[in-house]
């Protein structure tokens, strides 16, 4: 331990000061003496002097000793613990204060060791409570996501502003286009997208109206309306609201569902009624008139009499027509009732297969099955029927296995369980379709005959005897096929993006944009492939690929991507990046209808590319030919890293990105160039804030002053 | 003849006219048949009967239009309209007698029910030919 100078100072001070007194004390001594013993007195002192110089020194240690040993036990020992008991904050949870100074002070050092074990105590109990809640909260949040998904209604869920904060896939595949990157002027569904692009306008002002109307009078306010949607689908809308903490309105809750079947089944039953109730009344009014004259006037000429009766004849004989040609006319609207579902006859097997192999530990195995083929059915009530069945013959007839088939015969569906060995009389079956089913302990007063009944179906058994192959085999309505939801993993990596409720939080100031926080504004982050590197000189774009930035977030499920026609060769150099040449886009729609789709699909947001000039520079010479205007505030994420890291001399994407830590993949299609550009521009922000550059109007100025910023194109 | 009451059959079916028109002869009417709109409003005019039958699913011109002429003619104002037709609902009885018609009855209908209510029609409102 070095001793300060101070110290040092105030040691040699005190030994000088010893000499002082001792040489004063010597000078005093030598003008008292008489002047004859002063010469003896001289020799007497410079005798004793070296001991007096050995003397001193010795003192001199001693207090330089002291007075280390004091400072480094007293002042120096509490600085040092001071400093110490600071930094224990900062400092790694095992850091613990000790001294070597006065006892006073390691008892202080002690306490101080106490506090700070509380502290960490304390620190570490709040820590992992809110790791478990935010765990929990993870969970249900996916939980949540899963069971949303899993939705066969579609929902979509707004704030008070109408932004969009949660939708499921279902009404994901509800409200798309009806030809995929075909529709001119559909609004895509997104997150914090207004609900109000997506249904009209003034179906759901009114739904509002109502909902508002009702608040306070009813418990649970909601109101319905049935409306086209922007790619023509029959949906039923349900709008309910929910309140704030305090009674406020918060946000609206949308639930969609497909009714266009639905009616058109409904309208099918109407027309049915109607034709029959229309068309029998002629006919019979005819047939009545007729047989109550024959019947009135028995006295009438022979010839009336065959009049009449060749007339009632040809009435009856119409009625049999009408009838007959209605019922087949609306044959669907006959079988379906409404509690049975389109299901793909694939599934209905794998129902059954499942359920009579668990009730009977038998092997049941699907021989054969039509997979386009789709049924009209009460799935369970079929199971259960097969499996009641198989039930009944394995008892009775001692069998060993079953196999099952679908298929269709003309306008409806076949489903068969089959068997080899044991022929069953068909008296049999009739005896069984009348009879509860029952399975093991699991009984229903429902018998087949009922099953059949509610499906307008039929059974029967069929038998090839030299085979020893029975089938039982039910008829059953076909069923139309439903479109599929796509399916979506629930892992917490590729959780959905579909919801997010920090929106809730989401203010709309349109007019201060440029006061707006980088970190609060929605972003398009798009990138364009091109046939050369010359916009000026006719070069064209050849894809557009979008994809948008919602609070913090990049929503790999809101892209958008699409090829473009150029209407003119691609050059080589090019190709050789993008991997496109000109066959692959003699299909695809040229630019006039491209870009105001994707203008739509960048509303309310601030674009965002890498080298922004470039792609900016391809649609401001379009805006002439198709009326598109990017007016939006653009950023580039080459200008950005400029300002970031300015000793920095390659700006490009891939060394960005390496640089800020984003793992490079999937480059060099305009799409898979627009998400690394998101990544690498969401990692941007935060180093930006560091500078100070927090605000878009900020961001806009820095870039302005970078040296890329004067590249020309 | 002229003390019978005239009645005027209208209907596009040649079933139902030949079974109305036995049924009224043989109630002591005279009867003319008329087989569309057009037809109709011709008789109306040269035969003047005491009450039309008249169907209202006709090609050409449909009963209701027939009815509504009828009426916006002075001169046939005396002519009582009964409606015979398929269709029965309520929306459309009531569009029948709003334009005029003074009964409305639907197929399939009683003979006698229909000669009745003719009956009670004319002493109701009482006829040019007592």
């Amino acid at each position: 331990m070095r001793v300060p100078k101070g110290v040092a100072l105030w040691v040699a001070a005190t030994c000088a000061g010893v000499l002082a007194v001792l040489g004063i004390g010597a000078a005093l001594q030598y003008w008292a003496a008489a002047p004859e013993n002063r010469p003896h007195l001289v020799e007497v002192v410079s005798e004793g002097l070296p001991v007096v110089f050995f003397g001193t020194a010795m003192l001199m240690v001693f207090a330089g000793m002291a007075a280390s040993w004091l400072f480094r036990r007293h002042p120096h020992a509490a600085r040092q613990l001071a400093e110490q008991s600071r930094s224990l904050l900062a400092a790694e949870k095992g850091f613990r204060v000790a001294t070597n100074g006065a006892p006073a002070l390691v008892e202080l050092a002690a306490v101080i060791n106490q506090l700070a074990d509380e502290y960490h105590r304390i620190e570490h109990d709040l820590e992992s409570r809110s790791t478990e809640t935010r765990a929990r909260v993870e969970e249900e949040r996916d939980r949540f996501a899963a069971l949303m998904s899993e939705l066969s209604q579609g929902v979509v869920v707004c704030n008070a502003d109408g932004r969009i904060l949660l939708y499921n896939p279902r009404a994901a595949a509800l409200l798309a286009p009806a030809e995929p990157g075909r529709q001119g002027e559909y609004t895509p569904l997104g997150l914090g997208r207004s609900v109000l692009a997506l249904l009209d306008r003034n179906q759901v002002a009114h739904a509002l109206d109502m909902l508002q109307h009702q608040n306070g009078h009813v418990d649970r306010p909601q109101t319905r309306f049935v409306a086209s949607a922007a790619n023509g689908a029959l949906l039923r809308v349900q709008v309910a609201p929910f309140l704030g903490a305090e009674q406020e309105l918060a946000g609206l809750v949308f639930t969609l569902d497909d009714v266009g079947r639905l009616v058109g089944r409904e309208s099918q039953r109407l027309r049915l009624l109607q034709s029959l109730a229309t068309g029998v009344r002629g006919p019979v009014a005819n047939l009545r008139a007729t047989t109550e004259n024959l019947a009135s006037f028995p006295d009438m000429p022979a010839d009336r009499r065959e009049q009449f009766i060749e007339i009632a004849a040809s009435e009856a004989h119409v009625l049999t027509e009408q009838l007959n040609a209605a019922l087949l006319a609306y044959a669907d609207a006959l079988k379906g009732s409404l509690t049975l579902e389109d299901m793909r006859a694939a599934d209905v097997l794998a129902v059954a297969q499942r359920r009579i192999a668990e009730a009977l530990r038998l092997p049941v195995v699907i021989e054969d099955v039509d997979a386009e083929l789709w049924l009209c059915v009460d799935s369970y009530a079929i199971a259960q029927a097969m499996t009641f069945l198989a039930a009944r013959l394995a008892n009775d007839y001692d069998l060993h296995g079953f196999r099952l088939r679908a298929g269709s015969g003309g306008n409806l569906g076949e489903i068969d369980l089959i068997w080899t060995g044991a022929i069953v009389g068909s008296d049999a079956l009739s005896l069984w379709e009348g009879e509860p089913m029952r399975i093991g302990t699991e009984e229903t007063p429902l018998t087949l005959r009922d099953v059949l009944d509610r499906h307008g179906s039929e059974a029967w058994l069929q038998v090839d005897k030299i085979r020893q192959i029975s089938r039982f085999r039910l008829l059953l309505p076909r069923g139309q096929a439903v479109a599929p939801v796509p399916y979506r993993s629930t892992a917490a990596e590729s959780r959905p993006e579909y919801y997010d409720f920090d929106l809730f939080e989401h203010i709309d100031g349109v007019g201060a944009l440029a006061e707006r926080k980088l970190s609060d504004l929605s972003y398009s982050v798009f990138d364009t492939e091109t046939t050369g590197l010359e916009p000026s000189a006719g070069d064209e774009i050849i894809s557009i690929g979008a994809v948008r930035i919602v609070n913090r977030r990049v929503l790999k499920q809101e892209v958008f991507e699409q090829l473009v026609n150029p209407r003119r060769p691609i050059s080589r150099e090019s190709t050789a990046v993008h991997g496109i040449d000109a066959k692959q886009l003699a299909n695809e729609p040229p630019i006039e209808q491209v870009l105001p789709r994707f203008h739509r699909f960048c509303e309310d947001t601030v674009l965002v590319a890498h080298n922004a000039a470039f792609d900016m520079r391809f649609l401001e010479l379009k805006e002439a030919a198709t009326g598109v205007r990017f007016g939006q505030p653009v950023l580039d994420t080459l200008l950005l890293s400029a300002v970031v890291h300015p000793s920095m001399d390659n700006h490009h994407l891939d060394m960005i990105a390496e640089r800020v830590g984003v793992r490079v993949i999937g480059r060099h299609t305009a799409l898979g160039d627009a998400l690394l550009t998101g990544e690498v521009f969401l990692r941007l922000v935060p180093l930006l804030a560091e500078r100070g550059i927090v605000t878009l109007g900020q961001a806009l100025e820095a870039s302005r002053a970078t040296y890329h910023s004067r590249l020309q194109y | 003849m002229s003390e019978l009451r005239k009645v005027l059959i209208v209907d596009d079916e040649p079933n139902i006219l030949t079974a109305l028109e036995f049924l009224f002869r043989r109630s002591g009417y005279d009867v003319r048949l008329a087989s569309n709109g057009v037809e109709a409003l011709e008789q109306a005019e040269t035969y003047r009967p005491d009450v039309m039958l008249l169907d209202i699913m006709m090609p050409v011109k449909n009963g209701y239009e027939v009815c509504q002429n009828v009426r916006e003619r002075p001169h046939l104002a005396g002519m009582k309209i009964v409606m015979l037709s398929a269709k029965g609902s309520e929306a459309e009885i009531n569009k029948g007698l709003s334009l005029g018609a003074d009964r409305y009855v639907t197929k399939p209908f009683s003979s006698k029910d229909l000669l009745a209510m003719i009956d009670q029609l004319f002493d109701a409102g009482g006829t040019q030919k007592q």
